[in-house]
């Protein structure tokens, strides 16, 4: 197979780069909203048809939301295998407390409104509260430490040792993203069940939506202010071969204070994606005051784009530095999987990424329309 | 045993793939049943069929939410518990893993929340097509999976790379049409065919017993006996295709599951009983048919199939040949450029380097394969050998099952066709007591495929030992314990709401289709 000689293997990794985004932004924009919806759920309901309302307004899209997660870790493993070898198994309790949460939530959804016990559903909301929390927390203080870099070590056989503990990622920087990561998906939540719902669920919705939106921007300012003053950037100091075999131990790597900047001097565009962040918020304030719905959940979407965009482009062209063994630290160059790897997974993201977006838009087209009582009481599946 | 931090990843490995493996099957036979329920609501238009969709949905449902959550586990710990494996393999084995997600995840999980919401959203022809991407979307999932873990059995297309330290995907298509990963496909895919048959005919055979809801009753156990009968045939036949294919691939997972400890002389003899013995390396007791395992293994009866010692035997040879191997890879990490590297190491690696696997399998006894004695050589080739009576009785249960499945289909199909369904009550408790055979079948299945793939994560090439994350013992303790806990709650839950779901029964279908609903509207779920 020759084929994949057609592009070359650095512009493939920095394809999957951006791809590495798409994927971690599609998570956050769609599956996002779940999660903040999941937190909001015991507030914005106060009583059992409330809460059934706030369930109901994604019961039907949750799971193939979900599905972004899942092929954001699958597209991991087949495109960026260090980064998920290393990632995972580095930040193995937290993963755990994830998934722990995770698996509460299709169960929470589906087993909620098979009995009517008070205190049945009652358990079954805070279970949907913590999978909607925790996630959205964990990935926000993990994103917090690849910024300030992972203890992680490589062997000369590129075994993987992590010189850090769980209680080592909940630093004070960290926690400040998690907040962050908290606060950005609450608001997309809360956009989405003002969108989808009426009444005093929509109106409850509508001022989380203001405090959230606000809390982004007051947590994202102050995020930037932290890694500028306290978190190290990362710079290559060898020469590097873009289309190189994947190996992190050929590079010297050194830091500096406020080096998470320096890509922002070089190529000014890249001001756009914090810019994004901070305008997002904003006009998600706007729209709610103007009443704007479809407009605001937009909104939101632009804000989270915004922001994570701006952590990759940060760190580009970084992924998962490393503090205690620099020089392997994983990039962009050294990470990433074989040619042919890539090329092929590029040609089936390029097939099935556009079918998965109609489809998906056709789904929601057809469950378009505010959830209302009668939805949940006239029969069908409704949770 | 051990519990150091290898065996507790391999426990807590199995532990989650076998919880995930009771809700599998159910989801991929029942997600094919319900298309076909569907297409005949369609097509008939009888509102029976659609309330029978529905009814059969919701059991689907509650086993299908439990699927999910466990299957994010399975797609996980790859990374949290296997990083040397997800380092040294990615490459090819991630790549099935995110088309599924692409090509088969997205389609099921999309439609399966319009089928359960689109049923006054949709046209009747706009659901029937979501029901039928839900039952696609499954299988095809099923279909990826199988081709990871096919590659994990018999790894094809791919070499490994000394500047990398890793396996790189060599031929794509050599991974996709992998001859294993297509037969455990069928296999696997037909045995949750079998599953959802057996699960709705034991389900129907108990409200015929009880007498209720008994037209819906007996047209469920008609599909199910017909679907459940073409699915038990093709799981023992294609069964008998992975026996094959093992023996051209898999030698060693062969003469364990036989017990054959010497090779005989072709054909040769399918021990239909015997007790494996480890220590003696003999099997007792044992009860031969002759020429029929040489005729399932080679198909011919004159080749060969190589007994466990010599198979051991061979294994030795091999380790040997990959410390050389070994060797010669630290000169090629050691030299500055590719060309720097010595000539004979560029010769001993392309002579042995097919073998670096085998040199691996001594990281259970030291550090450097280079400075293993003549006895850890010993001990590691002995590792080669799978724990023989596990898998001597794992299978032959299962294939006990299976054979019992054919039967139990084939009888009510003629049941079915001669009218008796519901005649005479011995035959439904028969089917209602089968209810847990496809499970336990379906268990020991995998113990067979993957217990009998040890002491190998990746057949020859990567070893178990070699495998792990570098974790603690108490960490893994904690997630293993963690893990137990919250599978062993929502189990529970999970059955109870089945048992809940079944005794309510068939709901009335509020359709204004189906004026005949004989109760007032309940406010379903």
């Amino acid at each position: 197979m020759i084929l994949h000689e057609l592009i070359d293997y650095g512009t493939l990794r920095v394809i999957w780069w951006l791809l590495l985004g798409v994927l971690l932004i599609g998570f956050a924009v769609m599956d996002g909203f779940d999660l903040g919806v999941g937190m909001l759920l015991p507030f914005a309901g106060k009583t059992d048809m409330e809460r059934r309302i706030v369930i109901n307004t994604i019961g039907p899209v949750w799971e193939g939301n979900q599905v972004w997660l899942i092929l954001g870790g699958g597209a991991i493993f087949a495109a960026w295998p260090p980064l998920y070898a290393v990632s995972f198994s580095g930040f193995y309790l937290a993963m755990f407390a994830i998934l722990a949460a995770l698996i509460l939530r299709p169960v929470g959804f589906k087993y909620r409104s098979k009995r009517e016990g008070a205190r049945w559903r009652r358990n079954w909301d805070w279970a949907l509260f913590v999978g909607g929390f925790v996630p959205a927390l964990i990935f926000g203080v993990a994103v917090g430490n690849v910024l300030q870099g992972v203890p992680f070590r490589l062997g000369s056989d590129l075994r993987i040792f992590y010189d850090g503990s769980f209680f080592g990622l909940l630093n004070p920087f960290a926690l400040l993203c998690g907040l962050l990561s908290v606060a950005m998906l609450a608001m997309h939540g809360a956009n989405w069940l003002v969108l989808k719902s009426s009444g005093p669920v929509a109106a409850r919705a509508r001022s989380f939506a203001r405090i959230a939106a606000l809390a982004t921007i007051g947590l994202y300012a102050l995020g930037g202010l932290a890694l500028w003053l306290f978190v190290d950037g990362y710079r290559i100091t060898s020469v590097i071969d873009p289309s190189g075999p994947s190996n992190p131990l050929a590079k010297t790597v050194e830091t500096s204070a406020g080096g998470w900047f320096a890509n922002y001097a070089t190529h000014p565009w890249m001001l756009l994606a914090p810019a994004l962040g901070f305008v997002g918020a904003l006009l998600v304030l706007w729209g709610l005051r103007s009443g704007r719905e479809i407009g605001t959940l937009l909104f939101s979407k632009l804000s989270i784009f915004g922001i994570i965009s701006s952590v990759g482009l940060s760190m580009f062209p970084f992924i998962l530095p490393s503090t205690v063994q620099p020089g392997a630290s994983l990039t962009v160059w050294d990470a990433s999987s074989s040619h042919l790897t890539l090329f092929i997974m590029l040609f089936v993201t390029v097939i099935f990424l556009p079918l998965i977006a109609a489809y998906t838009a056709w789904a929601y087209k057809l469950l378009w329309g505010k959830v209302e009582e009668d939805d949940i009481t006239g029969g069908g599946h409704a949770y | 045993m051990e519990f150091d931090v290898v065996t507790l990843s391999r426990l807590q490995f199995a532990l989650t793939a076998l919880y995930h493996f009771l809700f599998v099957p159910l989801t991929l036979g029942l997600s094919v049943l319900l298309a076909a329920m569907e297409t005949v609501y369609v097509m008939t238009g009888r509102p029976i069929w659609r309330q029978m969709t529905k009814f059969w949905g919701t059991l689907f449902g509650i086993n299908f939410v439990l699927g999910v959550a466990t299957g994010i586990v399975m797609e996980f710990q790859f990374g949290m518990n296997w990083s040397y494996y997800s380092h040294y393999v990615g490459d090819i084995f991630g790549a099935p893993l995110a088309i599924e997600g692409l090509m088969a995840f997205f389609l099921e999980a999309t439609f399966v929340g319009l089928f359960f919401f689109g049923w006054d959203k949709m046209s009747k022809v706009g659901h029937l097509f979501a029901t039928y991407a839900v039952a696609i979307g499954s299988n095809f999932s099923a279909l990826w999976i199988l081709i990871a873990n096919g590659w994990m059995q018999h790894p094809v297309g791919a070499t490994f790379n000394p500047d990398t330290m890793r396996m790189e995907v060599t031929d794509f298509f050599e991974v996709l049409f992998n001859p294993v990963a297509q037969a455990r496909f069928a296999h696997t895919v037909s045995a949750g065919y079998l599953t959802a048959s057996v699960f709705v005919l034991g389900v129907s055979a108990w409200y015929l017993l009880k007498g209720r809801h008994i037209a819906i009753a007996k047209r469920s156990m008609t599909i199910a006996a017909s679907f459940g009968l073409l699915a038990s045939v093709s799981v023992v036949v294609l069964g008998d295709e992975g026996g094959y294919l093992a023996s051209e691939h898999q030698k060693m997972k062969l003469a364990a599951i036989e017990g054959m400890w010497k090779t005989e002389p072709a054909p040769a003899s399918f021990t239909l009983f015997g007790i494996p013995d480890m220590e003696e390396r003999t099997t007792h007791y044992a009860v031969h048919i002759p020429w029929v395992m040489g005729l399932i293994g080679t198909r011919s009866l004159t080749t060969e199939i190589p007994g466990i010692e010599e198979l051991e035997a061979h294994a030795e040879t091999r380790i040997r040949n990959g410390i050389l191997a070994y060797d010669a890879l630290q000169d090629y990490r050691a030299a500055p450029s590719r060309e720097a590297v010595p000539p004979e190491a560029v010769t001993a690696f392309d002579e042995h380097g097919h073998d670096l696997g085998y040199a691996l399998l001594l990281r259970k006894y030291v550090e450097d394969p280079r400075e293993a004695t003549e006895a850890q050589i010993k001990a590691a080739a002995w590792d080669t050998v799978p724990h023989v009576p596990t898998l001597f009785w794992s299978f032959r249960l299962m294939v006990a099952i299976g054979f019992f499945n054919v039967a139990l289909m084939g009888f009510f199909v003629v049941l079915s066709a001669r009218r008796k369904l519901g005649v005479s009550r011995w035959p439904l408790k028969i089917a209602v007591a089968s209810l847990a055979l496809p499970w336990i079948a379906a268990e020991l299945g995998w113990i067979t495929a993957e217990f009998g793939r040890q002491p190998w994560a990746v057949e020859g090439v990567l070893p178990t030992v070699a495998a792990v994350s570098e974790l603690t013992v108490p960490t893994l303790w904690l997630t293993i314990i963690g893990f137990t806990l919250i599978y062993s709650v929502l189990i529970v839950i999970e059955v109870r709401l089945m048992l809940e779901a079944i005794r309510k029964g068939p709901q009335p279908d509020h359709d204004p289709e189906m004026p005949l609903a004989p109760k007032p509207l309940v406010a379903a779920e």
